[in-house]
């Protein structure tokens, strides 16, 4: 599967990154790399960082040291406006969705930095802004039929099972048409069902808009199936970065899962 | 016997044996309502948007009607002092995001309630030192005539105020529900990381939650300022504003609208059926003890959601 597809040049780079919350030492000096149209995974015991990283990525955090290169700039502080506007799209580990509003409204929102008109049209719905308006709500179709979430367009999120939220928070992002889309725990809390719709749907991103994907992840068969290459963090220091076999058979992995004493 | 007969019964046997009189307490209630229904508005659009409690929300109202005021002894026609006072709101806005709410952006909520009675403050001198402080005549033209209507008697102001309140509150609505800006601000106020990660603009939104608030602080400015007058106590009447909170919930905006109603129509029956058993003035405390009550039964009031910890 990896060979026949091309895997570009690096899209994002974090270079030596450390980020810490008064005394806790949350990342220290990762550097990674994330190549165009690859899915890249990141893995670790729980604390080991993962989540800091991703908000590190786009711009919720800000680092002590290190920087971030993504799109040729490099960044001390990313912010999470430029992110997105830089074609930076995410999920959440505690699915992060707009509980009051309609599937089809939440994936709407992700489409709001391909809104081309100015702020005063999108204050009024006639006219151009209407026009504009339906032309996004197409394009938003089109990721409810990919999704396969027909049934629930016009259902409120905060009433859908944890499983579905997850979907339509996928939609959210795979709306503002990134060009990296970095996923945290997307399968978290799910039945075998629905992990597999799951994986099929992140695969099938990656593969027909050749969308580069970070993804968290804690089930070791999931990460083996899907990733091109993976990143392992433990207590905030990268301890092995590779090919899924290579880094499966990795001793300081193992021992990490295992729970070995660090001195 | 006697005192329970006048606090059960005689009430009631009054309001049934002159029902239109009774219908004329009700509407002039409702009247009242909306403007308070107004006031508490503003606060709840702040509260969704930026979580922040907005104490300077009555300072608000007194701002935009002095301003108002101000321009029109000046001589300017009202329809552009109107234009002018809801852009000093839009100003007004902009510097408040600058200079108080950005700098203090993920601080705690006490801190940024602090920051709003500092705002509070600033509003009612600076309203004073350019427009003075006397009481103004404010008239910007709206008929108040009192005619009769199924024997009730009204005043035709009062029921413009209705009609313009709810016009305000209809247009809200529909900027909320079917307009891009109005969609941004319902996912701001669901959640502010993941607004940020699809590129809402937090600061824009910001901005126009503010300016919102500002021309809803006009309009109640406007209402109250004419039966009135503009003057300080208009900054207290977002104290009236609290206790339609407490009974409407603080995120809800049919809450605000309901809860307003509510209090302008219960204060003004207890006044006038009650209030005479222990010598009247009922109006001024009733909307907090009916807050206090809810505040026993139901603290996330009649619409909010239900308040349960995560632990
Ligand atoms: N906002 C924060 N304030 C303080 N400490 C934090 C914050 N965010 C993360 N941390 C700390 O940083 C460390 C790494 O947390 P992080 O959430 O990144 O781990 P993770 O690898 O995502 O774990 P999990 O698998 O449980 O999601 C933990 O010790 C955590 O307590
Ligand atoms: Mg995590």
């Amino acid at each position: 599967m990896t060979e026949t597809r091309n895997i570009g040049d690096t899209l994002l780079k974090v270079d030596n990154i450390s980020l810490s919350f008064g005394g806790v030492k949350a990342i220290t000096g990762v550097s990674l790399e994330i190549r165009e149209r690859e899915i890249c995974a990141i893995i670790g015991p729980n604390g080991a960082g993962k989540t800091s990283m991703l908000n590190v990525i786009n711009g919720f955090y800000h680092p002590q040291e290190g920087t971030i290169t993504f799109g040729g700039e490099v960044r001390r502080k990313m912010r999470p406006h430029l992110a997105a506007q830089g074609g930076i799209a995410r999920t959440f580990q505690n699915v992060a969705l707009f509980t009051g509003m309609s599937t089809l409204d939440n994936i709407m929102t992700g489409r709001n930095l391909k809104m081309k008109r100015n702020f005063l049209w999108q204050a009024i719905n006639i006219g151009p802004a209407r026009k504009e308006e339906l032309e996004h709500r197409e394009f938003v179709e089109r990721i409810i039929d990919f999704l396969e979430i027909e049934a629930i367009r016009k259902t409120p999120v905060g009433r859908l099972p944890y499983g579905l939220q997850k979907r339509v928070e996928l939609g959210r992002a795979l709306a503002a048409e990134p060009k990296l889309l970095l996923l945290d725990e997307p399968m978290a809390g799910m039945n075998v069902e629905e992990k597999e719709d799951m994986c099929r749907f992140i695969l099938d991103t990656n593969d027909e808009f050749g969308t580069t994907i970070g993804l968290i992840e804690h089930d070791m068969g999931v990460v083996m199936d899907l990733s091109d290459h993976v990143v392992v963090l433990d207590h905030g220091e990268k301890i092995a970065d590779g090919v899924p076999d290579v880094v499966r058979a990795d001793q300081n992995v193992i021992d990490a899962y295992l729970g070995v004493a660090h001195e | 016997m006697e005192v329970l007969n006048a606090i059960f019964v005689l009430p009631f046997v009054d309001m049934f044996s002159e029902p239109i009189f009774f219908a004329e307490v009700v509407v002039g209630g409702l009247l009242t309502g909306v403007m308070y229904s107004l006031v508490a508005l503003g606060f709840v659009l702040i509260f969704k948007a930026s979580g922040v409690f907005n104490f300077a929300q009555g300072a608000m109202v007194l701002f935009a009607a002095l301003t108002l005021v101000g321009l029109m002894e000046k001589g300017v026609p009202v329809w552009l002092a109107l234009i002018i006072a809801a852009g000093v709101m839009v100003i007004v806005a902009v510097i408040i995001e600058k200079l108080v709410l950005r700098p203090l952006v993920n601080q705690p909520d006490i801190i940024l309630f602090m920051a709003t009675i500092g705002i509070t403050f600033f509003l009612e001198g600076f309203g004073e030192t350019v427009w003075g402080s006397d009481i103004h005549r404010l008239d910007v033209g709206i008929p108040d005539a009192p005619f009769e209507i199924g024997g009730m008697l009204l005043n035709e102001f009062d029921i413009w105020a209705a009609a313009i309140g709810a016009a305000m509150v209809g247009g809200l609505a529909l900027f909320f529900r079917y307009t891009v800006i109005g969609r941004a601000l319902r996912a701001v106020a669901d959640d502010h990381q993941a607004a940020l990660s699809v590129g809402i603009p937090l600061k824009t939104i910001w901005i126009v939650v503010w300016s919102v608030a500002g021309f809803v602080g006009l309009v109640a400015g406007i209402m109250w300022g004419t039966k009135s007058g503009v003057q300080f106590s208009l900054s207290l009447i977002a104290l009236k504003a609290l206790p339609v909170l407490i009974l409407g919930g603080f995120t809800s905006i049919p809450g605000a609208i309901v809860g307003g109603l509510i209090i302008g129509v219960g204060e003004k029956v207890a006044e006038i059926y009650w209030g005479p058993l222990i010598g009247g003035a009922i109006e001024n405390w009733f909307a907090y003890m009916l807050a206090l009550v809810f505040l026993l039964f139901r603290p996330q009031g009649l619409f909010g959601e239900k308040i349960i910890e995560r632990v």
